[in-house]
């Protein structure tokens, strides 16, 4: 039976920037125009795991995000390595939502894509990492819904999880539709094909405004938030490292030991 | 309106006994409640509840509800959530607050979006506004390259609190309080999963949350193999365990049991040895808590430099094994 997919990811700054890059200024934070967007770490995975369900028992794909000024080539990579839609909620009033109010605009464009088996998210956004989102669009659809998957299978209307917890994992059972929130653990989201890239490349993306899925713009990004940020800021860090030198690095390594030693460390 | 007032923890128990995280949550919730001048209590679900109702008084708590059900046996959210509301209903507390654990994580976003309020996850400091009464919640965004401090105006106020971040008080077993065995029932048909199995991935050898020293390999000891040698060797000699930071657990070079970082496991040894890790954030958020930090890295930029307190630039196959061999002549003299 072909599964019916929807997945959720989001453009986010490259997490893998070095960290002296991230600066906040006006409680925002501000990347230099180098540090490309991706899509989320976590996303990724979910994608990969519903790509591994459309190889073995069929279906389509469809990744849903929310923003705004979507740069095309980072979020058609969700086509390009083996989506087959892609729809975006793209508008200024989108901007600055929290979990509560980004989740309720997700649940609602999944009610007018109206079919679907399977929800995948990220256990967390690769910015605010709040973790919530996957679960509250779960709650607001009123599904069920496994968390910190590393391995998902469908068979006769049900899909068997294999859920991380700290000393191993769980394999859970449930009823489709379900939506299911992947941690890492299922591998890498595999590379486009050319094949893919070329096909992503004529594709264009479907865009619902608010209005498209039945919002105000009181509801959403910003203006929806339940929670208010106050701030943000960055503690500053004392860098008071000891660099013990040899040599040869060979010697420093035996330097540090004796230096370890000395400060009765170890 | 019901007016709402104290502060809840949904509390987890670990082989029977109060989990740590749940004795932080009690030291941090006894801090905040003093300040309101409310009680704090705890909820503790399980089959059996057992003497961990008397540790919650013991480590703060002024009210604990005991709710045993065969279905609380092992955490399932469907289950437990229906407990979780149906208490929160009951006595409307000002606050709740829940670990940053597989089980809070699970539980605390569900728990927000049913109660129609906000939840601020993972947090690393909480106070009380002095004047709103509001709960000012900080906890890191960006991968730990910032922080951010929330409010929010609906009740009740929700939070999740990292593993490590919070001090529990001392045990105090002469302190009172009060069990109120709960009659809330479990309705087992709204439970919509089925737990097959569960399977125990762990390491044989000490336990990564319990060793006192931690030699963690990044995504620079470039495959499997060191994981076995170097880093083995070094953690037997000081009698301490092996981590990695995500990459070599995405790329299944260790178990994810291993994983060390914002998403993996809070440690907070008194040594912690990083060989072949840049010291992103996002690593530094599982490993920040350590007592003394040793970097070694090929990179003199790196940033877990700025994390350390000793430090030697090199690569991990010249730096370690002398450092280990020199280490060992040591111990033994």
């Amino acid at each position: 039976m072909p599964v019916n997919m929807i997945v959720c990811c989001k453009q986010v700054p490259d997490p893998e920037a070095p960290p002296a890059v991230f600066k906040v200024a006006d409680n925002k934070m501000t990347l230099p125009p180098d540090v490309k967007p991706v899509i989320g770490q976590y996303e990724e995975f979910a994608l990969e795991a519903a790509l591994k369900i459309k190889d073995t028992t069929g279906g389509k794909i469809t990744a849903l995000s929310l923003g705004n000024n979507f740069v095309r080539d980072v979020i058609k990579k969700a086509l390009a390595v083996g989506g087959d839609e892609l729809i975006l909620l793209e508008d200024e009033a989108f901007e600055g939502g929290d979990s509560w109010s980004t989740a309720n605009a997700l649940a609602m464009a999944i009610k007018k894509i109206g079919e679907y088996d399977l929800i995948f998210c990220g256990r967390q956004s690769s910015d605010w990492d709040a973790g919530q989102v996957g679960l509250g669009i779960a709650e607001i659809l009123g599904i069920p819904a496994v968390t910190l998957a590393r391995k998902v299978e469908v068979t006769d209307g049900q899909v068997k999880v294999e859920r991380t917890i700290p000393d191993g994992y769980q394999v859970v059972e449930v009823k489709l539709p379900a939506l299911i929130v992947v941690t890492s653990g299922l591998g890498a989201l595999r590379y486009a094909t050319l094949k893919g890239i070329m096909a992503a490349a004529k594709k264009q993306p479907v865009i619902w405004k608010p209005a498209d899925i039945g919002l105000e713009s009181s509801q959403i990004g910003a203006a929806g938030r339940q929670s208010k940020l106050d701030k943000l800021f960055q503690p500053v860090k004392e860098a008071k490292c000891e660099i013990i030198e040899g040599e040869t690095t060979a010697e420093a390594g035996a330097n540090l030991a004796v230096r370890l030693r000395e400060a009765k460390l170890l | 309106m019901a007016e709402y007032k104290g502060i809840l923890i949904c509390g987890e128990l670990a082989d029977g006994k109060l989990a740590s995280i749940t004795t932080e949550l009690l030291g941090c919730g006894r801090k905040l409640a003093d300040e309101l001048k409310e009680d704090l209590s705890c909820l503790l679900a399980s089959d059996s509840v057992g003497e961990a109702s008397k540790e919650a008084i013991a480590f703060g708590a002024d009210k604990v509800y005991v709710i045993e059900h065969p279905a609380l046996k092992e955490y399932q959210a469907d289950s437990y959530i229906q407990v979780a509301e149906k208490l929160v209903q009951e006595i409307s507390p000002r606050i709740i607050l829940i670990g940053q654990t597989s089980m809070g994580r699970d539980l605390a976003p569900r728990l927000a979006f049913r109660l129609g309020t906000s939840l601020t996850t993972d947090c690393l400091d909480l106070s009380i506004d002095p004047e709103t009464k509001r709960l000012t919640q900080t906890r890191p965004v960006y991968g730990g390259n910032a922080q951010a401090v929330f409010t929010s105006e609906l009740m009740p106020q929700m939070a999740t609190v990292r593993t490590k971040a919070m001090a529990p008080l001392e045990r105090d077993d002469s302190r009172k309080g009060e069990v109120i065995p709960s009659k809330i029932d479990v309705d087992t048909s709204k439970v919509r999963t089925k737990v097959l199995e569960t399977v125990k991935e762990e390491a044989v050898g000490i336990k990564l949350e319990d060793a006192p020293v931690i030699v963690c390999g990044g995504r620079g000891m470039g495959g499997p193999e060191p994981y076995q040698t170097v880093l083995k060797e070094l953690a037997d000699l000081l009698h301490g365990a092996v981590g990695a930071s995500r990459p070599p657990a995405d790329n299944g070079w260790v178990s994810e049991a291993l994983h060390i970082g914002l998403t993996g496991k809070i440690v907070a040894p008194d040594i912690y040895i990083a060989i072949a890790i840049s010291g992103a954030s996002q690593h530094t958020a599982g490993c920040s808590g350590s007592k003394h930090i040793i970097a070694i890295n090929k990179d003199p930029e790196a940033n877990i430099f700025r994390e350390a307190e000793f430090g030697v630039v090199g690569k991990y196959e010249e730096v370690v094994p002398a450092f280990t061999n020199k280490l060992r002549e040591l111990l033994a003299g």
